[in-house]
């Protein structure tokens, strides 16, 4: 019994996070995707890392010995070395503690190219022209090793949030809730595409072409209006549904839901898998994040009211009950529709 | 319809609205009889719960005769006399069907919001702001009851309504504290806040069992409620050095279990009391803990600290130390009423205890206001407020000398 119990929890009762099921052939796996962008990341690492202890090493000489490394420089002004040093210390602590280092990189090359002006200027001077040149190309390359770690990390960051992202225009996501029916019954709702718009947030209509083609009708971001055929590319009843969109609609995606056996009765694990396209590229994926139109949020909302009409056959809300007179604050979050 | 109304921070005001309606299936519309106003509301009232909004109906405990209901309501019929528990639950999810109503999945219409503070959002509650789904609140003439097949529970017409009216919270709030508390034979319980949660608290740690009570408080008419109604035994922190009085009353050991019964505003004397109020004024922590703390503190090794105190958000200087090397137990959570309904009614029912013995004023709803400020301030020896949404005859108060004598009609 107890192999049984093992081999099932292999199977496909057992929630995992990796799946593209419902996809064609020849796209990877998500893990896989994430494990060569870590790679990438941690060679870019130590570039980050070394930056960051440069910084913290000439900002602690620049503080405690503001002379020498003005004669070391060919710089005249002790007090002006000091806030450079304290400046080298921030960016250093930044970068070696912060989650993000972005900002930190960025604001060294900023630094670089003021220290890079300065140098100019004691270059221009006479007396100490030497050394002012050696530092000077010192200083150049530095900057160039900053700005190349700064852009490299500002570009990998839509790779960074959204996981499994392939490239800059291309997001997947995986989400998952628990519903306490059975995946039979969670099946059935979900394969009647009509109930959709009932939990689907921006969706107005699907209405069946033939067998496998639907077409789909949904509010977009700032008022568009998306419209897009969409073929079923897996049917397992009680256990999955995959999709893809046919047309280049700019709404085009793929996924697939599963419905997976929760343990001990626990009902159904309801995993949504997508891959999309945003709209205007990363940039675009930004902005909708910014209005709370990305799919990330509309599919965790989108399963939550899922699971409302699964367990209670309607949709908790407030929209209609009364209230006192609203400030500007709870006008505008009402009419943005940011909270109930 | 008339209501008492939300607008910031020690405003409350009574205001013409419109007349709440059905919005669900399974949604019904009480005409409230009587309502309180809860010492959780005055965290409301101070300002201090996140996700408020001006314009909010607050009041989360009420009762009153069923008008409408909603076509899937099928347990309750017009003209039910009802109560009603102030967390909104399903009865499907995963937490409704193992009875821990206030954890519903399914009641928070913006569960995201309260994922975003607390990790996962518990169920939706009434009139208690919109981190917790922005439900219109019951210190109305009117409400609407979400997923009324479920929440209220129908009252006999020979008990009045201050005896049952406490069911909707502070009493069932106050008896799983104390439940919680796994009491044995033998054992003494301290509870900290002698307001109507604690002294319900106190009086079900002495049905369940508990040798001994100590009651912790600084208003002396609080004190003398738990020792009359509880024979509790009582500690004023003005006058002792509660943690030396505890280790004394128990042989050094601490007492087996300990009550904060109350929460984020808590009071303290000395530099840890105002060193509370400047890191709250300053945003640096949101909660003000010293009973917490001197739960954890005082509590035997092994025993178990319950916490039906609202906390909202960030504490500081929490000896988890403690917690950890005297194993102590943490329960907390707001109350899974809906479980309690029944067994607590029995006992009124029965005469085992009188809920209504924590009322020391009765005033009209448009008197809500001074009702706040009354309640907040101690003034009076106010215990326990109730307002009457129908009343046109003039306001009647009860005083300390006859506390919950007069009724209101």
């Amino acid at each position: 019994m107890a192999t049984d119990v093992t081999q099932q929890g292999s199977g496909r009762s057992r929630p995992q996070y990796s799946g593209f099921a419902g996809l064609e052939s020849g796209s990877r796996p998500a893990y896989q995707r994430l494990q060569r962008g870590r790679a990438r990341v941690d060679a870019a690492e130590s570039l980050e890392r070394g930056l960051g202890w440069f910084s913290i090493g000439l900002g602690a000489a620049a503080v405690a010995a503001p002379r020498l490394v003005c004669w070391l420089t060919g710089l005249r002004s002790p007090t002006l070395m000091r806030l450079v040093g304290v400046r080298e210390l921030t960016a250093g602590i930044g970068i070696l503690t912060q989650r993000d280092r972005a900002p930190w990189l960025w604001s060294r090359a900023v630094g670089d190219t003021f220290d890079l002006a300065a140098l100019s200027v004691a270059l221009a001077r006479r007396g100490r022209r030497g050394r002012a040149a050696v530092a000077l190309a010192a200083v150049a390359g530095v900057t160039a090793l900053d700005v190349l770690a700064a852009t490299r990390l500002t570009g990998s960051r839509v790779g960074r949030t959204l996981p499994g992202a392939s490239g800059k225009t291309d997001i997947y996501l995986e989400r998952s809730i628990a519903v306490s029916k059975s995946p039979e019954e969670c099946y059935r709702f979900w394969r009647s595409f009509e109930n959709l718009p009932r939990f689907m947030q921006s969706l107005e209509s699907v209405r069946q072409l033939d067998e496998r083609r639907s077409r789909w009708v949904a509010k977009g971001p700032m008022a568009m209006r998306l419209e897009w055929t969409s073929e079923i590319t897996t049917d397992r009843p009680g256990e999955e549904l995959g999709w893809r969109t046919l047309d280049d609609s700019g709404a085009a995606n793929a996924g697939s839901v599963r419905f997976e056996v929760a343990p001990a009765g626990r009902g159904t694990i309801v995993r949504v898998s997508l891959h999309y396209s945003p709209l205007g590229g990363a940039l675009g994926a930004g902005l909708v994040k910014l209005l709370g139109h990305d799919p990330q949020s509309r599919i965790r909302e989108d399963l939550r009211r899922f699971k409302q009409v699964m367990e209670t056959g309607e949709i908790p809300t407030t929209q209609g009950q009364p209230t006192g007179r609203r400030g500007l604050f709870g006008r505008v979050t009402e009419q943005w529709g940011l909270a109930q | 319809m008339k209501a008492n109304v939300w607008y910031g921070r020690e405003q409350v005001r009574v205001e013409d609205v419109p007349d709440p309606k059905i919005l669900n299936p399974r949604d019904a519309i009480v005409r409230i009889t009587s309502t309180a106003i809860c010492g959780s509301d005055l965290h409301i009232y101070d300002g201090y719960i996140p996700g408020m909004m001006a314009g909010d109906i607050i009041g989360h405990e009420f009762m009153g005769e069923i008008v409408e209901v909603g076509p899937e309501v099928k347990n309750l019929k017009v003209g039910d006399r009802v109560v009603n528990p102030f967390p909104i639950s399903c009865g499907g999810c995963f937490f409704c069907q193992q009875s821990q109503y206030s954890l519903c999945e399914n009641s928070n219409p913006n569960a995201w919001l309260a994922e975003k503070l607390w990790g996962h959002s518990p169920a939706g509650l009434f009139g208690y702001s919109h981190l917790l789904g922005g439900y219109a609140g019951g210190q109305a003439q009117y409400a609407r009851i979400p997923f009324a097949d479920v929440g209220p529970i129908k009252v006999p017409e020979n008990l009045s309504d201050e005896q049952v009216l406490f069911l909707s919270d502070v009493f069932p709030t106050g008896y799983m504290a104390a439940e919680q508390c796994g009491i044995r034979q033998g054992d003494t319980v301290a509870v900290w806040g002698c307001g109507p949660v604690g002294l319900f608290a106190i009086k079900s740690a002495r049905l369940l069992g508990a040798e001994r009570v100590i009651a912790i408080d600084r208003f002396p008419a609080r004190l003398r409620k738990a020792s009359q109604w509880a024979d509790a035994e009582t500690l004023n922190y003005e006058q002792v050095d509660v943690a030396e009085a505890l280790q004394v009353m128990t042989g050094g050991r601490g007492p087996d279990a300990c009550i904060d019964a109350v929460g984020m505003e808590g009071h303290a004397h000395g530099i840890f009391g105002s060193y509370d109020r400047l890191k709250q004024a300053l945003m640096l922590e949101s909660d003000r803990p010293p009973a917490l703390r001197q739960a954890l503190m005082t509590c035997r090794n092994g025993g178990t600290v319950s916490i039906p105190g609202v906390y909202g958000g960030l504490v500081d200087k929490i000896p988890f130390g403690a917690v950890v090397n005297r194993a102590l137990t943490l329960k907390s959570g707001q109350t899974h009423v809906q479980r309690y309904l029944k067994p607590l009614l029995e006992l009124i029912e029965k005469g085992s205890i009188d809920p209504s013995f924590v009322v020391t004023h009765r005033l009209r709803l448009e008197d809500a206001p001074r009702g706040y400020r009354m309640f907040r301030d101690k003034q009076d020896s106010c215990i326990k407020v109730v307002l009457k949404p129908w009343a046109d005859v003039p306001t009647v108060e009860a005083d300390e000398v006859t506390a919950s004598g007069r009724i209101l009609h």
